[in-house]
């Protein structure tokens, strides 16, 4: 499958970097972030990308969704990502929705994804338990006594965990950390008894929270996948889930790269254009090579996706590495050429050099898929 | 019509049956069969899979076969291509005619040109190299100075050439020389083509880093070439030149495919090399990472590559992606070098000792001659300049 858009595709691609950038740009963020928004993301905005489909973009077409795929997915994630929009998108249908597709009962498909569909539904997964992320070694365990499931632990810097409506939580059911087998996920409700949640606002503006886990009770049907067999589905989730930010970076990361050039452009000093400087242009060529290379990466993981290829998870490891890098550098590079006003507020550079650093860390830094690449490659 | 898939499984078919068995196995560099007068065979097998090729005009698939070429499409010979690399095929003939120097002259040559030219490039009969460098016009090539003055029927050619590819086992230069002195730079210089046996060239190698004399410099002392040798019209040699030049960036794809045989091996040579820890990683962490990183930025040229392809094919083709290609892929295969040297540790330090095994040579000897990756073709900087330029649109 091609890596390049389809007509209908590129349709879905106009439609939402034109709604996101009347509707969603830049000011938007500031405004959540300067008043500390409960949610974190504009109710309005999300109403209005649900009227608009966006929650249903992977939905399968019997639980009323597009089923544009992922690259199709890819090109809203990439809006996302240039108009810095806040939305429960990726934590809600790339994540969540996807633990339920992918792992989830009939019943629990039904009762869930059209409601996801619908945008009436928010979801978060529950996962890392260091600072670092190692989903191999979940040791927040689900207890069994008298036939009673029960989660005593405590899950750190979950994405959107302080508003979701429900939380997709990986727990280990048996064996020990670092074993594959053992792993489960089971759905809670963020309003369960022994439940406490505190909110994390990171510095891009985007939200996270640190949930404790107190004897929380589960009921058997609100187990996703096989008790102690949810390995596989995880990995498919997190794949997903980390071909779906690179995507995001990749939009975050041309867009300030564009900004950058123009600026290159306009700007004088000693009486010239900055942007005929050699040493400028050269740093600017650079920009562009690692973010093309970055690009085929990301679109190439995408279309690995839709073709539900042997090597997702290589190509999700290359994609989030690649763009990792180059994200940091261009945003970098980006506050260095603007100067002196490249450190204040007023300008957005510092927005995007925000989310680029937080985005780093989402699924994975890059020494973490440069160790699981060479692990899928046996070295 | 044929189907593809039915087109595909015939070229399959064929090549099943006439390429032997020793041919498929991945190419050597001595084992290359370059055209030329004083061409040769290391064997029967790979003389007889030359004929089979060359017989089908498949040595140059896509030329029409009125020229002695296959007659195919694009996507015919890339098939052809595929079915090639996934059988393990080497490729028949290796020459700049047929990789530069021909698809440039059947877009510019005469109908007269061609038929002496182009059947001869598909048959081997004849090596081509290229004359543009001078010893003082490197990226700044058009300040070249080799002359040609007209004598009527005939031209005069007095200067000096660098780097000639195997100028000394070549047939037929084509040459970049000035006709107009009074005229600016580019504007007076003419696309011009020699016979190397002709009174006067002198081709002499030039011993490189490595220790190799893959290139000469030519010298032209009063030879006298036929006026109706001259390519496109008098002083308009450049945009012949210009035009040459993206099938120069092809023929970097078909040598960068060529090396792609080894690519897989550098995670077996680290392995071989460093060793795997109890729980099969290298034993060399900081190696590990470099490798994964050397590998990942290949995997991502690759599939550049593969971009730029489908964007041809669709017709959706945005912004320079083209234009970085040269740049990323020479600058990681000397990355690569650089592992493969640290991952030798002291046996990746000479190519002169018998301490060193014949792969060990072959590996250091390549990481020097690298180096001219970055340099031939345009170097990185002029990469840069142009990308800065064409695809960014920063101002002169």
């Amino acid at each position: 499958m091609s890596m390049v858009l389809n007509e209908e595709q590129r349709l879905l691609k106009d439609t939402i970097d034109d709604f996101l950038s009347t509707n969603a740009p830049t000011d938007q963020l500031r405004r959540l972030r300067d008043t500390h928004d409960d949610k974190g993301y504009s109710i309005i905005l999300w109403n209005q990308l649900t009227e608009l489909g966006v929650p249903s973009i992977l939905m399968p077409k019997e639980f009323g969704g597009f089923g544009f795929g992922f690259k199709g997915l890819g090109a809203v994630m990439q809006s996302m990502g240039r108009n810095l929009t806040a939305s429960p998108l990726f934590s809600t249908v790339v994540l969540g929705a996807s633990a339920i597709e992918l792992g989830g009962t009939a019943s629990q498909q039904q009762a869930l994804l059209p409601t996801i569909a619908a945008g009436q539904l928010t979801l978060a997964l529950a996962i890392d338990e260091t600072h670092h992320h190692q989903p191999i070694n979940t040791a927040v365990r689900l207890k069994e006594r008298n036939g009673q499931l029960t989660i005593t632990g405590e899950k750190v810097f979950v994405l959107d965990g302080h508003s979701a409506d429900k939380l997709v939580v990986v727990v280990r059911s048996s064996g020990n950390p670092g074993d594959t087998k053992g792993l489960s996920l089971v759905l809670v409700d963020s309003n369960a008894a022994g439940l406490q949640t505190n909110r994390i606002q990171y510095m891009d503006g985007r939200n996270a929270a640190n949930i404790i886990f107190n004897n929380v009770r589960v009921k058997q049907d609100q187990v996703i996948g096989e008790l102690g067999g949810a390995h596989t589905i995880v990995q498919h989730v997190l794949d997903r889930g980390v071909i779906a930010i690179s995507a995001e970076m990749l939009g975050g990361c041309q867009e300030v790269f564009d900004r950058t050039l123009q600026y290159l452009r306009e700007r004088e000093q000693f009486g010239v254009k900055i942007g005929t400087f050699q040493a400028l242009q050269h740093r600017a060529a650079q920009m562009f090579c690692q973010l093309e290379r970055s690009k085929s990466a990301v679109l190439s993981a995408l279309s690995s996706l839709d073709k539900n290829s042997p090597d997702i998870s290589l190509q999700a490891s290359l994609a989030k590495t690649l763009i990792n890098d180059c994200y940091q550098h261009v945003s970098n590079e980006a506050i260095q050429m603007h100067g002196g006003m490249g450190i204040t507020d007023e300008l957005d550079i510092g927005l995007f050099l925000k989310r680029a650093r937080v985005s780093l860390q989402i699924l994975g830094d890059s020494d973490y898929h440069k160790n699981r690449y060479a692990q899928l490659m046996g070295y | 019509m044929e189907t593809t898939e039915q087109f595909r499984l015939d070229i399959r078919n064929w090549l099943i049956a006439n390429c032997p068995e020793s041919q498929r196995q991945p190419i050597i560099k001595d084992q290359q069969i370059w055209a030329g007068r004083r061409r040769t065979f290391y064997c029967e097998d790979a003389k007889l899979w030359f004929e089979r090729m060359r017989d089908q005009g498949w040595t140059a698939p896509s030329w029409p076969t009125q020229y002695g070429g296959g007659g195919m499409s694009l996507e015919q010979a890339k098939i052809l291509d595929q079915e090639m690399k996934a059988l393990g095929c080497r490729p028949a003939l290796y020459d700049i005619g047929l990789w530069m120097f021909g698809p440039a002259l059947l877009e510019y040559g005469t109908e007269e040109q061609k038929q002496e030219h182009i059947p001869k490039i598909v048959r081997g009969e004849i090596r081509w190299a290229q004359g543009y460098s001078e010893p003082s016009a490197g990226s700044d090539l058009a300040s070249l100075k080799t002359r040609a003055e007209d004598k009527g029927k005939h031209f005069i050619v007095n200067g000096t050439k660098m780097w000639t590819t195997q100028g000394d086992k070549s047939d037929w230069i084509f040459c970049l020389v000035r006709t107009d002195h009074q005229a600016p730079k580019q504007q007076g210089i003419s696309f011009l083509l020699i016979d190397m046996a002709t009174e006067g060239v002198d081709a002499r190698p030039m011993e490189l880093i490595n220790g190799d004399h893959e290139f000469c410099q030519t010298f032209f002392d009063d030879v006298k070439v036929p006026k109706n040798n001259l390519v496109g019209n008098i002083n308009e040699g450049w945009s012949v030149a210009k035009a040459l030049l993206k099938y120069e960036r092809n023929m970097m794809s078909i040598m960068s495919s060529i090396v792609e045989k080894e690519e897989g091996d550098i995670i077996a040579i680290a392995k071989r090399y460093v060793g795997l820890d109890s729980n099969g990683k290298l034993s060399n962490n900081g190696l590990r990472a470099q490798l994964s990183e050397h590998l990942m930025r290949a995997q991502g040229d690759a599939l550049s590559a593969l971009r730029l392809y489908q964007q041809h094919k669709s017709g959706v083709i945005d912004g320079g992606l083209g234009l970085t290609m040269k740049y990323l892929s020479t600058s990681e295969q000397q990355h690569k070098d650089e592992l493969l040297l640290a991952i030798m540790g002291n046996r990746g330090l000479s190519w002169h000792d018998q301490t060193f095994s014949i792969s060990e040579k072959k590996t250091v000897k390549n990481w020097a001659y690298n180096k001219a990756h970055t340099i031939a073709g345009g170097t990185s900087e002029i990469q840069l300049n142009i990308i800065a330029n064409k695809a960014l649109q920063l101002p002169v």
